[in-house]
């Protein structure tokens, strides 16, 4: 029988450590919306996502009342738009009135953020994937709950250096058209190497066309909980250290199975997967770089961070997969530099950069990750950092993703604030070396040579 | 049927559990098993409750009952013991 001192830890982890569930995301398939006719086309995916979603939100609200543990988000993510809109699309326009319409359905369903404007293009792009990219500032900027994601890159196709390129000219666009906002649109936008299929974190999250018609993915969270727990150990050797990670991974990872299975039998929805990753907010106590300094480091960015991450990041992995038979999405420590108050800390005093940040998305999740440069980076520099991450991504078999965001208007020593889940953040030097020729060649970067396996 | 947790944290007052105890006897809810712990000078106690016979939700006993913690100063929740369970037991 349970006994008082695990009840009070746990409610310990809930009311102090800021333990929650980050996100239950229902992935929604649109393949079955298609039509040539883009009013149809809008009125069956307004249609399928309401009918589908209806209970989400009321469901999620009800396990949090009977459990007692915050569920912080009520998500969305649907099938990549543009392999359903290809027959009704002729124009950027029609797709922003897709755009309009997701947004419409977000809004109706009660979420908060509606993922899936999105494609998928690592290998080349159709007529559909590239009148959607192109129209992705206008999108961003006309809804307000619509994430969009690219994938330009992965192990297997190599990385589609043309749709790179374009993506540099894209985030430009859409900082450019949300520049009323501290450039918020960007913060909706995501290009990826290696997406996965099911993914329930924004602004990356889409259903994947090999997931079934509906399917509720949950992400977990508990930064604080992880620092908190390396407060009992502080100066024992890795083993100790690298235990506790492991135990507290696993609690709070188990938490998350059991919301995802409530969730999955109240909706009569199948279960996907659980998503391990340790997502910080900008609250205070909720930080992964706080983890990181706990374990060592006078500040995050100090030699030894890409080291600690990647001890942090393994941990919660092999913690987390004892907790549930079916972990996917992106599992692994985020590193938001807007999200995360430690984060934002340490690039304001300048230990953190954007090489340091690159450095340490090779042994973590995600990507370069809400990060703010200066608002006259050229866009060929923007294609130039996002190709360095996807080669990250590709060449270790991992996703990779760079959400960054270009302040128009501001400069180093200024800061964008989004507020919410979104944060703040500082802006960030890029180095100011041209990489505009090799930006500007034509085609593709070959898969690398470990893909050949079959 | 699963149980549910009510725990009560804060400063030791008099009359706490009469005032559980009581909204509990009222709806019909029956207290299995009940541990109390002074930890880094706050009182925590919980109650291990069969709530089958009572005509109200987890959901709904954990507004009461949180209600009335607030007007007597210390913190009440009341929770499924799943939650528990899962995160403390394979």
């Amino acid at each position: 029988m349970i006994n008082i001192q695990e009840v009070i830890e746990t409610n310990e982890m809930i009311l102090h450590e800021n333990l929650d569930v980050r996100t239950i995301t229902m992935g929604i398939s649109l393949l079955d919306c298609t039509d040539s006719d883009l009013d149809r086309l809008c009125d069956k995916i307004f249609r399928k996502i309401t009918e589908k979603a209806r209970n989400l939100v009321s469901t999620g609200r009800a396990i949090e009342a009977e459990f007692g543990i915050p569920i912080v988000n009520k998500r969305i993510s649907v099938t990549p738009v543009s392999l359903i809109s290809g027959a009704a699309c002729r124009r950027p326009e029609d797709f922003v009135k897709i755009a309009k319409t997701l947004d419409a359905a977000a809004e109706n369903a009660g979420v908060n953020f509606l993922g899936g404007f999105s494609a998928l293009v690592s290998k080349g792009m159709t007529p559909a994937d590239e009148l959607l990219i192109r129209s992705i500032p206008q999108a961003l900027a006309c809804t307000e709950k619509v994430c969009s994601s690219v994938n330009v890159g992965s192990t297997k196709t190599g990385i589609n250096m043309d749709a790179v390129r374009l993506m540099g000219e894209i985030i430009r666009e859409t900082a450019e058209a949300t520049e009323d906002s501290d450039c918020l649109g960007c913060a909706k936008l995501v290009v990826f190497c290696n997406a996965p299929d099911d993914n329930p974190f924004m602004a990356g999250a889409f259903h994947g066309v090999t997931e079934p018609d509906v399917v509720i993915n949950v992400g977990v969270s508990g930064p604080g909980v992880v620092k908190h727990a390396l407060e009992t150990v502080r100066g024992a050797d890795f083993e100790t250290l690298c235990e506790t990670i492991k135990k507290t991974a696993f609690k709070v990872t188990r938490v998350g199975q059991l919301v995802a299975q409530e969730a999955s039998r109240r909706l009569g929805v199948p279960f996907g997967i659980i998503d391990l990753s340790l997502a910080p907010t900008p609250a205070v106590g909720d930080s992964v770089a706080d983890i990181l300094e706990e374990i060592g480091l006078e500040s995050v960015g100090a030699p030894g961070t890409t080291a600690a991450l990647a001890l942090l990041n393994d941990q919660v992995k092999k913690g987390g997969v004892m907790a549930s038979s079916y972990v996917g999405g992106l599992s692994g420590a985020f590193i938001p530099v807007s999200e995360d108050q430690g984060m934002i800390r340490a690039a304001e005093r300048g230990a953190l950069t954007l090489e340091k940040l690159e450095a340490m998305t090779c042994v973590c999740s995600v990507g370069l990750d809400m990060i703010a440069i200066p608002g006259d980076t050229a866009a060929a520099s923007i294609s130039g950092i996002i190709a360095d991450e996807m080669a990250i991504g590709m060449v270790n078999q991992k996703t990779t993703a760079a959400r960054l965001i270009p302040a128009i208007g501001k400069k180093v020593g200024d800061s964008v604030s989004f507020g919410g889940l979104l944060g703040s953040a500082p802006v960030m030097p890029v180095n100011r070396y041209s990489c505009r020729e090799f930006i500007n060649r034509k085609g593709r970067i070959p898969a690398p040579v470990h893909s050949f396996k079959n | 049927m699963k149980k549910t947790i009510i725990t009560v944290t804060g400063k030791d007052t008099v009359g706490i559990i009469a005032k559980v105890c009581t909204y509990l006897a009222e709806n019909n809810v029956n207290i299995e098993d009940v541990s109390q712990t002074i930890l880094q000078e706050f009182f925590h106690m919980m109650m291990i409750t069969d709530t089958a016979g009572s005509g109200k939700t987890t959901a709904e006993m954990a507004d009461d009952l949180k209600k009335i913690g607030s007007e007597i100063g210390v913190q009440i929740t009341c929770q499924r013991e799943d939650i528990f369970d899962m995160m403390h037991r394979i």
